[in-house]
This record gives C-alpha cells, sequence and structure tokens, in this order.
C-alpha cells in the first residue's frame, strides 16, 4: 500500500453503521429460538465452573473446563461460518480472513477439551475475574442493543455473535491452565486471537462511532491486568 | 471475457442502442457547449458534458456506491436501493460507479437494475481492483455478473492498482469493442504524480479523483491536463463522504445559492465540481430517494460562473 501514512481507520470502513447493526438483526431472525436454547447452555455451563472447588494446592483436571472449552469451540467454530463467513463477508472482505481466525481459536480450545489436560487456574483472583468475565459476556453484553438505543432484536448473544463470544472466551482463558506443553501454545494462541480479535473488533466500532469500542477494550484491559497480577 | 447477453436483457439492450443512437445524432447536431443541455429528448433540462473521446453526452450527476449500496443480503435494504436508482433514472441519470472493493454494492446495484429491466439509459462503470493481473478477467466477469449487464461501457483501474498490467488488457478490449471508454481511479488526493505520468503517457478516456469545496488540489495539474489531454474526469467524494455537508449543514445557506437554483448544501457542493470545466460528472452517493433527487436537481438550473466558484471555496473554507 503506497502512501500509506495518509490512510485512517475510517478508509477501511466499507459500510454504514446501521449496515452493520442490521447484520445482527437479520442473523438472529435467521437462527431464532436458537437465543432462547443457548442462554440455558451458557448459564449450566457457568454453574458448574462456579461450583468447582477453587484448586487445592495439587491442580486437578477440570472437567467443567473440559466441557465449557468444548462447548466453546463449537461455538466459535458456527459464528464463523454462520455469521463471519456467510453473513459479514458479504459486506467486508476482510470477514473471511476474521472466520479463518475463529476457526483457529475454535481448535486452540477443541484440542485440549478432547485431550482433557485443562486445569483451573491456580490464582482465585485470575479465575474470579475470568468467571466474572464469562458471565459479564452472557449476561450483559445482549443488553448493549437496547441500551444503545437500537432493537432487541439487533442484540448480541454469546454463541452466535462474535463479540459476546470471544470474551466469554477470554473468560474461559483466564480460568484455565494446563500442564502440558503443547496444550500450553494453543492456550497462547487462543489468547492471541481472542485479544487480536477484540483490538479489531474495538477498531471497527470506534471507526463507526460507537461507545461500544469501549467494550471489547475494557475486556482486553481487564484480562491482561488479571493475568499481569495473578499469581499463576 | 465472453460476455453473453441474456436473453432478458435484449429488449433493453435495443432500447439502449436507440437511446445512444439519438445521443449520439444530439451530440453531433447540437455541438460542444461548455455545460451542454442534455442530449435525452425526454429530459432538456439536465445538463450534460461531452466525453471528449467520443463526444457521448453524460449528465453531469452520476451515482456512486462506495458504503451506501454496501448493504449485503438484506432485502429490504436491497428494496431500498433500487427505489434510490429508480430516482436516479427518473431524474435523467444514467452514471453508475461501482468497484469489486465495494463489497456487496455490485450486487445490490445488480438487483436494483433488475427491477428497473435495466434501463437503456445506464452507462455502467466499473472498475479492475487485483495487483494480480492474471485474475483481472475472472474478477471483471465476476463483476459483470453482480450487475447482469452484457458488458461494462467503462471499466477504471481502482487506485492505480496494476495499471501497468491492466492497461494494456483494458485497451485491447476497447479496441475489440467489448468495452467503450478505459479509466483509472485515484481518490483522496493519492499519489496525484503517477496519476498524471499515466494521463500523459496511457490514451485513456477517463480519469477518476476526488475533488469538492475542500479538497482541490486537482485544480492545480490534473484537471488543467485532462482538458488538454481530452480526457473525461470523474469527481468522486463530492461531500467528503458526507463530513463535508455534516459540517456545512450547521450553516445558513448562502444569498449567493439563490442565484445558482440552489435549495440545499448538497446542491452547492454538487455545482461547484460539476461547474469545473474539466469535470465530465460527479458521483455522490446515496441510499436516500430524497437525497438522489436533490443531488439530480444540481444538474439543473444556472451553474456558478468562475468568480462565484472562487467566492464558493473561499467561503466554505472560511466556515
Amino acid at each position: 500500500m503506497s502512501e500509506w501514512w495518509t490512510y485512517r481507520p475510517s478508509d477501511f470502513l466499507m459500510f454504514a453503521p446501521r449496515t452493520y447493526w442490521r447484520l445482527f438483526e437479520l442473523h438472529n431472525e435467521a437462527w431464532w429460538p436458537l437465543q432462547p436454547l443457548l442462554l440455558p447452555v451458557g448459564l449450566g455451563l457457568l454453574a458448574w465452573l462456579l461450583r468447582e472447588p477453587m484448586p487445592a494446592s495439587r491442580p486437578e483436571p477440570s472437567a467443567a473446563l473440559r466441557a465449557a472449552c468444548a462447548g466453546h469451540a463449537g461455538a466459535l467454530a458456527f459464528v464463523a461460518w454462520a455469521f463471519l463467513w456467510r453473513r459479514y463477508a458479504p459486506i467486508n472482505w476482510a470477514a473471511e480472513a476474521f472466520a479463518a481466525g475463529f476457526v483457529g481459536l475454535a481448535l486452540c480450545l477443541a484440542v485440549p477439551a478432547v485431550r482433557g489436560d485443562l486445569q483451573r487456574a491456580a490464582g482465585v483472583t485470575r479465575r474470579r475475574v475470568g468467571l466474572a468475565l464469562y458471565a459479564t459476556a452472557l449476561l450483559a453484553l445482549p443488553w448493549l442493543a437496547p441500551l444503545s438505543g437500537r432493537p432487541w432484536a439487533q442484540a448480541e448473544l454469546p454463541g452466535l455473535a462474535p463479540d459476546p463470544t470471544v470474551m466469554a472466551t477470554l473468560g474461559l482463558l483466564l480460568a484455565a491452565r494446563s500442564p502440558a506443553g503443547g496444550t500450553r501454545w494453543l492456550l497462547r494462541g487462543a489468547w492471541a486471537l481472542s485479544l487480536g480479535w477484540c483490538v479489531i473488533s474495538a477498531a471497527t466500532l470506534a471507526t463507526m462511532g460507537s461507545f461500544q469500542a469501549l467494550v471489547p477494550l475494557a475486556a482486553v484491559l481487564v484480562a491482561v491486568l488479571a493475568v499481569l497480577f495473578s499469581r499463576e | 471475457m465472453t460476455h453473453p447477453f441474456p436473453a432478458r436483457h435484449r429488449a433493453g439492450l435495443a432500447a439502449r442502442r436507440r437511446w445512444l443512437g439519438h445521443a449520439a445524432a444530439a451530440a453531433l447536431t447540437v455541438g460542444l457547449p461548455r455545460l451542454a443541455a442534455a442530449a435525452t429528448p425526454t429530459d432538456p433540462g439536465l445538463a450534460t458534458r461531452r466525453i471528449p473521446s467520443s463526444g457521448e453526452a453524460l449528465p453531469v450527476v452520476g451515482l456512486g456506491s462506495w458504503i451506501t449500496f454496501n448493504v449485503g443480503k438484506d432485502p429490504p435494504a436491497q428494496e431500498a436501493c433500487a427505489e434510490v436508482v429508480r430516482a436516479f433514472f427518473a431524474a435523467g441519470g444514467r452514471l453508475i460507479d461501482s468497484s469489486p472493493m465495494y463489497g456487496s454494492s455490485q450486487s445490490t446495484i445488480g438487483h436494483a437494475l433488475g427491477r428497473l429491466s435495466y434501463p437503456p439509459a445506464l452507462f455502467a462503470a466499473e472498475k479492475v481492483w487485483t495487483g494480480d493481473a492474471a485474475r483481472g478477467d475472472s474478477q471483471m466477469e465476476a463483476s459483470r455478473r453482480h450487475w447482469g449487464v452484457p458488458r461494462f461501457d467503462l471499466i477504471q483501474v481502482h487506485n492505480l492498482l496494476g495499471w501497468a498490467d491492466h492497461l494494456p488488457r483494458l485497451l485491447a478490449l476497447k479496441a475489440a469493442g467489448r468495452l467503450r471508454y478505459v479509466g483509472i481511479t485515484t481518490s483522496e488526493g493519492r499519489r496525484h504524480a503517477e496519476l498524471e505520468q499515466i494521463m500523459r503517457t496511457q490514451p485513456i478516456d477517463f480519469v477518476q479523483l476526488s475533488y469538492n469545496l475542500l479538497d482541490r488540489e486537482a485544480e492545480q495539474r490534473l484537471l488543467p491536463l485532462a482538458q488538454a489531454r481530452g480526457i473525461a474526469v470523474i469527481a468522486n467524494r463530492p461531500f467528503r463522504e458526507g463530513a463535508l455537508l455534516d459540517a456545512l449543514r450547521r450553516h445558513r445557506l448562502p444569498a449567493w445559492a439563490a442565484e445558482i437554483d440552489c435549495d440545499s448544501w448538497a446542491q452547492v457542493a454538487l455545482k461547484f465540481v460539476v461547474s469545473h470545466p474539466a469535470v465530465t460528472c460527479a458521483i455522490p452517493a446515496t441510499r436516500q430517494v430524497a437525497h438522489v433527487r436533490q443531488n439530480m436537481g444540481a444538474a439543473r438550473g444556472r451553474q456558478p460562473d468562475a468568480a462565484l466558484r472562487a467566492r464558493m471555496a473561499a467561503e466554505v473554507a472560511a466556515l
């Protein structure tokens, strides 16, 4: 790209904000009634994660984390195909690359889930922050649409829309660790892809002039601070 | 690149050929005034400019599709865009411009044209946008399928990307009668030196660049060069993607706006652009029928002279 210094973020925004928000409306409409089915699944996983005792001095495998990572791997793959590839890509040619990133993120969660070598994070604060982030993605983010003056039909829901799904994933990553070297690298890959998506989403929303840009940025900040200040 | 004519387009094509015949005849008989009256017999009040390489007249206001027509697979939004296109043609418009870079805009245009049974007045302006010369043909064919037209009137090399490879191919298509005009584009003042070099050395029919009340760098070299070389000019971003109008809307319309029959800032901004003697056509983009009608109003009535143009630019810059 010549004269790259003359480009601004707005030069890469190729759709109007209302077109972007309509994507979620059309997506929710197309997949109804998946929404009321996904919410209990998410709440069930959260309850299971909360019920597991805090890490003991001797790390133990976590069945709840294994189930949550497996479920989120499926959710991320679904978001990649149903939202990013089929719905977002027609208005944003970068969305195909985003979809590939989500598939990569799904694999980074699926492999440890299958191998069963996930453990609860040792740091109590880190685990609590992770579960709080997970609960926020599940219960609070869908309210952003009405809080922004948009209809409920445009709500972004975990398992269907990219932002809440990735933010819930960040919560899981905070709550998890692995003793296995290979799995540790996969989790690091998942961290990189999740944080990368949050930055991309924040940049997109900020260019659109939406205050929602603060939400993925806040998720990044919370996750990074939790890692920096936790004993792991 | 083969362009089989779909059966559903044949009637439209015949009508289009007849219309172009009328237009060509009008071009020969009317002469070449600076802002000619429209070539279409049904719309004599519409200002047109002639394409220097052919003499064909184009209304001075066209229709862009960046952002506004990129609505994805959203049927109500596609219908709303179709209404914009309908209003555009109803007001005498001809040139619609798009690019493979514009997401779903091409298929939105195709949907609208299908709804309108492919208006014979259509002047289809597209772009080729790839650095890989080998992909140029397949990309243009994909664009043609999105539009649903038998061929494009104009294909431009988008943002100079791979121009050295694309231009010979486009000029060969033109020589073979499979394309009517060849052009090249830039936007927001980028790579003007390279664009100038291309304008000096390549036999292009069109150049597209950004020009508006505030972005006037093109006046220095490119617009005079286009005039001297007989290259038609399409002015993009006449409203700076809406930012110019957002800023102007806070101010009252000056008294001189009435002197050039403008009742909105949009018309003032457009009349400034299209009254430059080198500009053939401006391509504002919109998703609202009221706005496209307002924009087309800039192709009617009195146009500013050089003195008023200077005053317009100075006053708007001072706001």
